[in-house]
């Protein structure tokens, strides 16, 4: 077994848990910007919960694409280019996302802010769902010929478990949005999200189980299994957590149940990296589909400075921000922009 | 069209578009960066006035620039699958490199300066925006060593038909790069510069208009009072000291675009003599500059291309710094070309129809030609157009011409054209090669790709134009959304990115001391700046 692509593999699968785990939380508390929060402030509590620390967390995603390029190039060209309409969502759905952060509060008017109201929601969910269905179909496989290429037309990529992988990331990313609302705020929000955290629970771990499971089938090991009982337990002690009270802990249990279901399932894929569809022989691995060791190497010595350093100081964004939001920490929206712009346009000759 | 072309198209579109955004966010947050850090240093409010005004439209166009660059990462594996297996091997770590290096620490940062100047100590908040500033710098270094090595590939071997990666400080400290990094970051500074100057203009000119400030017998300034918010005296410093930093940032960013250009175009000439030939439409070898070349500039045989004004020994100073040397022109370049490598792509299906076509080795004409003229036209106008600024303004104030206030704001296009240009040119220059072949003995000569056999094959042209019109469509209407909102946060001026001023009444020692904390609901304008 080669050493590096081993290592890479690992690390790749460390670039998505850890997307999962940061970018999971700012997808479920964009997509609860509908039905959930009910009013403008409480819109603004959420979306205050995640501003100093989206954009950073969403560099993970970045990170993991362009870790994939130059670790495993054939990994990256075959499954990208496979996916091409799907992640054409994806690219929507995020640009829409980010820049309706950014913009929702620089117009005081009800009309503006619904629309990016949906931005928000929606880019969150088509994201979460797209991204989960891609993960989902690297591990289960796509039609892809000995070259790599897809074959069977733009949609021959659908199947099952792009569905359950997107319902996965869906249902992972809302029940830990939650969490990590009832973790960040204070008052009415705080309580209904642990309440919808304890009652939506088990539905919204079902399709992650159900991948991590079916994988177990197709290609599991011991240990792999173990990690599938283990997360089971993980999401049963985060329930119990909530239910109780204890937020802090109940946020770290689901993380927990993360990690382990992550590690089964990318654990359960190893070697391979793109199952083909069509003919066995077509499997991308770590050992067909990586870079030269050399590369390899000296991607090891980036990362190996680079990933602590970004731990350390997203920590301690965290830490700065660590302060519960609630209502009280709303200000009014401010009507001073139309007095200026009046006087500003008011002609004078 | 065919997959390749409209794959080439969205790339196009989708990397000019990106790059509207990228140097306006390098240079206006190292000129944000310097300005915070005179507040630090000083405590005049018009300092943190500043801070806070250019800040907001910074941010506002920042999120376009994020936005826009992840389709940039995904594009190559979607559209260009055949690209990346071929260069992934030495491009990926670039790019790699580029999201763990670079813009966790610029994204990070970021976000702590917008939601921190409360909770963070006035040195560590700016410190943030300093770290976040260098951060989009380094960002601009990695991707453009993955752009150079497509322009110059250095580092490598060729093991079974595919480059891969031998020597990385090659790779990195290619001089394509080292070039090209400082010529980009003045480019980007030269944005920055145009955008203050213009945006400063029209607020003083807003002034005047309004009665606010009047000239005094001496033919200077009197700074006048208003009792809107936020347009009193410190309001006049605002942007008088923006325009003129403005005007001398446009033109040191000038100077150092023109001299950086300078050492990029003799490395062009060695590098890729095609491309600086094409950029002349010199069709025979030669000394001269054109400076009007008429005729059929696109025309592929180059023969109908009559040189109306030509300066002698321009051309050999830009290539070789003399006056003398011959140039090599497009004709003898194309034998060279066909000898080192062939003059019919290979018949091999990865090249889909262009399979033993006729390899077309000269860039379109037209696009060179214009494209080079266009990025030093813009450029030279915009500097020119700084210093007459200054001039114009020693009184402190500008004219009360409506017109001049217009030319002065439609000046910020001048050097967004330039950057544009500049990019089109030398990446439609590079063609019909993906990844340019080096004739000069300081590359390696045989490491090539044909921009043909780039595009994905299992990707069909219906795909291609689906994505290619929705990202036009989407960005066409993020461009209107965000050129309206930036033009409301300007015409709103100070208060709009400051509410504070429009609540308490406006002391002169306002935030004299940087200092956070204080009683009430901390961080109310924290949060009005940012969500």
């Amino acid at each position: 077994m080669e050493l590096l692509p081993t290592i890479w593999f690992i690390a790749i699968a460390v670039l998505w848990t850890g997307y999962l785990f940061l970018e999971g939380f700012d997808l479920g508390v964009g997509m609860l910007m509908k039905g959930f929060a009910r009013n403008n402030t409480e819109r603004r509590v959420l979306l205050n919960t995640i501003g100093p620390v989206w954009d950073g967390n969403e560099v993970w995603l970045l990170t993991a694409g362009g870790a994939t390029f130059a670790a495993f190039p054939l990994w990256y060209a075959s499954l990208f280019s496979a996916l091409y309409l799907p992640l054409l969502l994806v690219l929507v759905a995020l640009i829409f996302r980010a820049v309706a952060f950014e913009y929702r509060g620089k117009v005081d008017n009800p009309r503006w802010r619904a629309r990016w109201d949906w931005a928000i929601s929606l880019g969150s969910l088509v994201a979460a769902f797209g991204v989960g269905a891609a993960l989902g179909l690297t591990t289960t496989g796509l039609p892809i010929n000995a070259n790599g290429d897809r074959e069977g037309g733009p949609f021959a990529w659908f199947s099952a478990y792009a569905v359950l992988g997107g319902l996965a990331v869906v249902g992972f990313s809302l029940l830990h949005g939650l969490a990590f609302l009832a973790l960040k705020t204070d008052g009415d929000v705080r309580h209904r999200a642990r309440r919808w955290f304890v009652r939506l629970l088990p539905v919204l771990l079902l399709p992650m189980a159900g991948w991590a499971v079916s994988l177990q089938l197709i290609s599991g090991e011991v240990w792999t299994v173990v990690a599938v009982v283990a997360a089971v337990v993980a999401a049963v002690v985060a329930w119990n957590f909530a239910r109780t009270g204890a937020e802090g802990r109940a946020f770290l249990s689901l993380g927990t149940f993360l990690l382990l279901g992550s590690a089964s399932i990318f654990g359960a894929a190893f070697p391979v990296v793109l199952p083909s569809t069509l003919n066995p022989d077509f499997h991308l691995t770590i050992s067909n589909a990586s870079s030269s060791d050399y590369t390899l190497g000296l991607m090891s010595i980036v990362a190996c400075i680079g990933l602590p350093l970004v731990l350390a100081y997203q920590a301690w964004t965290y830490w700065v921000f660590r302060r519960r939001v609630s209502h009280a920490h709303i200000p009014e929206a401010h009507n001073f922009l139309p007095a200026i712009a009046a006087k500003a346009l008011a002609p004078k000759d | 069209m065919d997959a390749l072309e409209i794959a080439r198209w969205q790339f196009g579109i989708t990397t000019v578009y990106h790059f509207m955004m990228v140097p306006l966010t390098i240079g206006l947050g190292l000129v944000v960066a310097v300005i915070q850090t005179m507040w630090h240093r000083t405590g005049k409010p018009e300092y943190l006035r500043m801070t806070k005004f250019w800040g907001k439209l910074f941010l506002i166009n920042f999120i376009m620039g994020v936005a826009t660059g992840i389709v940039q990462e995904f594009q190559f594996g979607m559209a260009w699958s055949e690209y990346s297996r071929f260069v992934g091997d030495v491009f990926g770590a670039p790019l790699a490199m580029e999201a763990l290096l670079a813009f966790f620490v610029e994204s990070t940062f970021l976000g702590l300066w917008i939601f921190g100047w409360k909770q963070l100590k006035p040195a560590v908040h700016l410190a943030c925006l300093w770290i976040a500033v260098i951060g989009s710098v380094f960002s601009a270094y990695f991707i453009i060593v993955a752009n150079s090595w497509m322009q110059h590939p250095v580092g490598v071997e060729m093991i079974d038909g595919r480059p891969v990666m031998t020597d990385a400080w090659a790779v990195f400290t290619n001089n394509t790069a080292l070039v090209a990094v400082p010529h980009t970051i003045f480019g980007a500074l030269a944005v920055a510069g145009a955008f203050l100057l213009g945006i400063a203009w029209y607020h003083l000119w807003r002034r005047r208009h309004d009665g606010i400030d009047t000239i005094g017998e001496d033919g200077k300034v009197v700074p006048g009072e208003s009792a809107i918010p936020g347009r009193d005296r410190a309001d006049h410093a605002v942007w008088i000291r923006s325009l003129r930093i403005g005007a001398v940032v446009a033109m040191i960013s000038f100077a150092g675009t023109a001299i950086t250009g300078d050492l990029q175009g003799k490395l062009m000439f060695e590098q890729q003599p095609m491309k600086m030939a094409a950029a002349e439409a010199a069709c025979h070898d030669g000394t001269g500059f054109s400076i009007l070349s008429i005729g059929n500039v696109g025309s592929k045989n180059c023969d109908d291309i009559v040189a109306l004004i030509e300066v002698p020994g321009i051309l050999s100073f830009l290539a070789k710094g003399d006056f003398t040397t011959e140039v090599q022109g497009v004709n003898s370049l194309i034998d060279q070309y066909k000898a080192d490598y062939g003059t019919h792509l290979p018949d091999n299906p990865i090249y889909g129809e262009r399979a033993g076509q006729e390899i077309q080795y000269v860039p379109v004409m037209e696009v060179t030609y214009w494209g080079f003229r266009m990025m030093i036209g813009f450029g030279g106008l915009a500097a020119l157009a700084a210093l007459i600024a200054l001039w114009v303004t020693r009184n402190g104030t500008v004219p009360a011409s409506r017109g001049l206030m217009r030319l002065a704001v439609f000046g910020i296009l001048a050097p967004f054209g330039a950057n544009a240009a500049g990019w089109i040119f030398t990446e439609m220059g590079r063609q019909p090669f993906v990844v340019a072949p080096n004739p000069d003995p300081s590359g390696i000569d045989q490491v090539f790709m044909f921009t043909a056999a780039a595009v994905s094959p299992g990707v069909s042209a219906g795909e291609l134009l689906t994505s290619l019109v929705v990202l036009t469509a989407v960005y066409a209407v993020l461009l209107v959304v965000e050129v309206r909102l930036l033009v409301k946060y300007i015409r709103g001026g100070v208060v709009a990115a400051m509410p504070e001023l429009a609540h308490v009444p406006v002391d002169e020692n306002e935030d004299a001391t940087p200092k956070g904390g204080g009683p009430g609901k901390p961080g109310d304008d924290v949060l009005a700046f940012a969500y």
